[in-house]
């Protein structure tokens, strides 16, 4: 465990802006992280001029499996105006665009530069399902783990069953997550799948009425998410609806000094705590139930911040499957271990609970264009920190937030702490 | 995938072999030369048993390329009996369910075929329960 690090001078986020999130043959990567830089143009309450920006770092796992397309970062700074400053590519798998926020952070905290663009696009689905899936599996140890047959809900499925041996959870648990992040989902108009899963329950059955086929017998959501030809298995014990979807989006913030910070905004959000970790593939582990990255990234962010995990007052975590959610609330010291599932069943996490998570609908609502992920949850920071969240607007007091991004099976994972502090 | 990565895997994937560190004796699966136990150089190599038990486990349902023909599997994280985990696919099932704790070894059988009939068929080690007539 490394010391105990501080920033060298606080770093502020002053703008943030999000593309919709979807499915859009019609647009590349630079389209939609234009999108995104454009809706971060408009958030800053001041106003903003983008030639004082100084660097671009751009989270993004694989613009060349997916859009046969290497040397992004100078592609997309020429997109949004910002030739000729530097402007460099992250890669950490799905933590890409967590660790390129980080980035940002050091550069500007370091007195480097004042004014940076930080961001993150993924343009995932121009590709058959499963180069997609060959395409992320790339993440893993392609020597020891994929030539098994592994492929990514595979390895959260052996996480879950590791959990559910060690804890007693049940699969039906799972669902409790599903169920809440789509609900949340159905609330912010960027999500690619933003509906509640009895709302789309509901749609089936009227298709089917319509098309003139018998009608499904549901009677609620959980015969809906146990019957297989609804929810299928992918990989035993998660079904189709504990995995996040497939996803075209990009993200964008402006990260300033704080001296810089007045020249934008009255109300800049302070990044008060970072942490990263790697990790070894699930073989070097000696716990599937814990990722130790998320601990040990956590632990740094927590005492960069001087905080601890009761003072935060809603997150952001990397819900890439149900399971990693529940590991997540864990992981972030929110639940003991073992609890993380019991508090998703109770409410804790939900909108209205005392400890709120992915409000935004997260990965598994929302949608997880990988490279943009980790940005897209500091954006839903700083939207419920402004009160722009519309209706999924948490009540009460949000001065104090968390976000976890995961690469692979946890062998990155990056934490930072937001604080607004007027 | 890359023909000389199957060639340079070769002794791994037919003959479960590692390395234990001389320094601290540790065994490594998959080999690495530097020890993640001491940190020191480790490159003697070491033949692992084959024995060892299912340590958590999957059904993939929804197989990768390559994969189809295997759909429903299982696979699997096994503990060896030497102490590391390995990543492998469970195969000769039969109606006995999987469970952390069952006791597996290891075979040789073929892991993918790359598509058409002129593709690379790669074999490898897959795991198998102990059969009752060998304990």
């Amino acid at each position: 465990m490394p010391a105990t690090r501080s920033l060298p001078r606080p770093v502020a986020i002053v703008a943030a802006g999000i593309s919709k999130f979807g499915a859009f043959p019609g647009k590349s990567s630079r389209d939609l992280f234009v999108e995104a830089f454009l809706d971060m143009e408009s958030s800053a309450s001041k106003g903003m001029d983008a030639r004082a920006i100084e660097a671009l770092y751009l989270g993004n796992f694989s613009s060349e499996l997916f859009e046969h397309q290497g040397h992004t970062a100078p592609l997309i700074a020429e997109a949004v105006g910002l030739t000729p400053i530097p402007a460099v590519r992250v890669e950490d798998a799905c933590a890409s665009g967590g660790v390129a926020l980080r980035q940002g952070v050091m550069a500007v905290a370091s007195g480097m530069y004042d004014v940076v663009l930080v961001g993150g696009a993924e343009k995932m689905t121009s590709l058959p399902t499963a180069e997609v899936t060959d395409a992320l599996a790339t993440a893993a140890d392609t020597q020891y783990e994929i030539p098994a047959g592994f492929t990514f809900p595979g390895f959260y499925a052996a996480i879950a069953t590791a959990y559910m041996h060690r804890y007693g959870m049940r699969p039906e648990h799972l669902m409790n997550v599903a169920i809440k992040n789509h609900e949340n989902g159905a609330l912010n108009p960027n999500a690619q799948f933003g509906v509640s899963i009895s709302d789309w329950m509901q749609s089936r059955i009227a298709a089917a009425i319509k098309k003139g086929k018998p009608a499904p017998t549901w009677q609620n959501v959980w015969d809906f998410l146990h019957d297989d030809s609804a929810n299928p298995m992918i990989a035993w014990p998660l079904r189709l609806f504990d995995c996040s979807p497939i996803t075209d989006g990009a993200a964008a913030l402006l990260l300033v000094s704080a001296e810089r910070a007045a020249d934008y905004t009255d109300h800049p959000i302070y990044i008060i705590g970072s942490g990263q970790a790697s990790d070894v593939p699930l073989h070097g582990r000696s716990d599937l139930t814990t990722l130790s990255a998320a601990r040990n990234a956590a632990q740094q962010a927590y005492q960069m911040a001087g905080v601890t995990p009761a003072d935060i007052r809603f997150a952001e975590v990397h819900d890439c499957f149900t399971i990693a959610e529940i590991v997540a609330t864990e992981d972030l010291g929110f639940f003991p271990p073992g609890d993380g599932y019991k508090m998703a069943e109770d409410g804790v996490t939900a909108r209205n609970g005392a400890k709120p998570i992915n409000v935004s609908g997260g990965l598994k609502s929302k949608g997880h264009p990988v490279g943009a992920s980790g940005i897209a949850q500091a954006v839903e920071v700083f939207k419920q920190m402004h009160g722009l969240a519309g209706e999924r607007q948490l009540k009460g007091d949000v001065s104090l937030a968390l976000t976890h991004n995961v690469g692979a099976t946890g062998s990155t994972c990056v934490v930072h702490i937001y604080e607004r502090k007027n | 995938m890359e023909i000389s990565r199957h060639w340079r895997l070769r002794k791994q994937r037919y003959a479960l072999v590692g390395e234990v560190c001389p320094h601290c004796e540790a065994k490594l699966f998959p080999p690495r030369d530097v020890c993640p136990e001491c940190g020191q150089e480790a490159k003697t190599l070491y033949n692992f048993s084959g024995r060892g038990e299912v340590y958590s486990f999957t059904t993939v349902y929804d197989a990768p390329a390559g994969y189809e023909e295997f759909s429903p599997y299982t696979v699997a994280l096994v503990k060896l009996e030497e102490g590391p985990l390995v990543t492998a696919q469970l195969t000769d099932l039969g109606e006995q369910p999987v469970q952390i704790g069952t006791p597996v070894e290891m075979v040789t059988r073929k892991l993918r075929s790359d598509g058409d009939e002129r593709g690379m068929l790669v074999y490898g080690y897959k795991f198998r329960p102990v059969l009752a007539s060998t304990h």
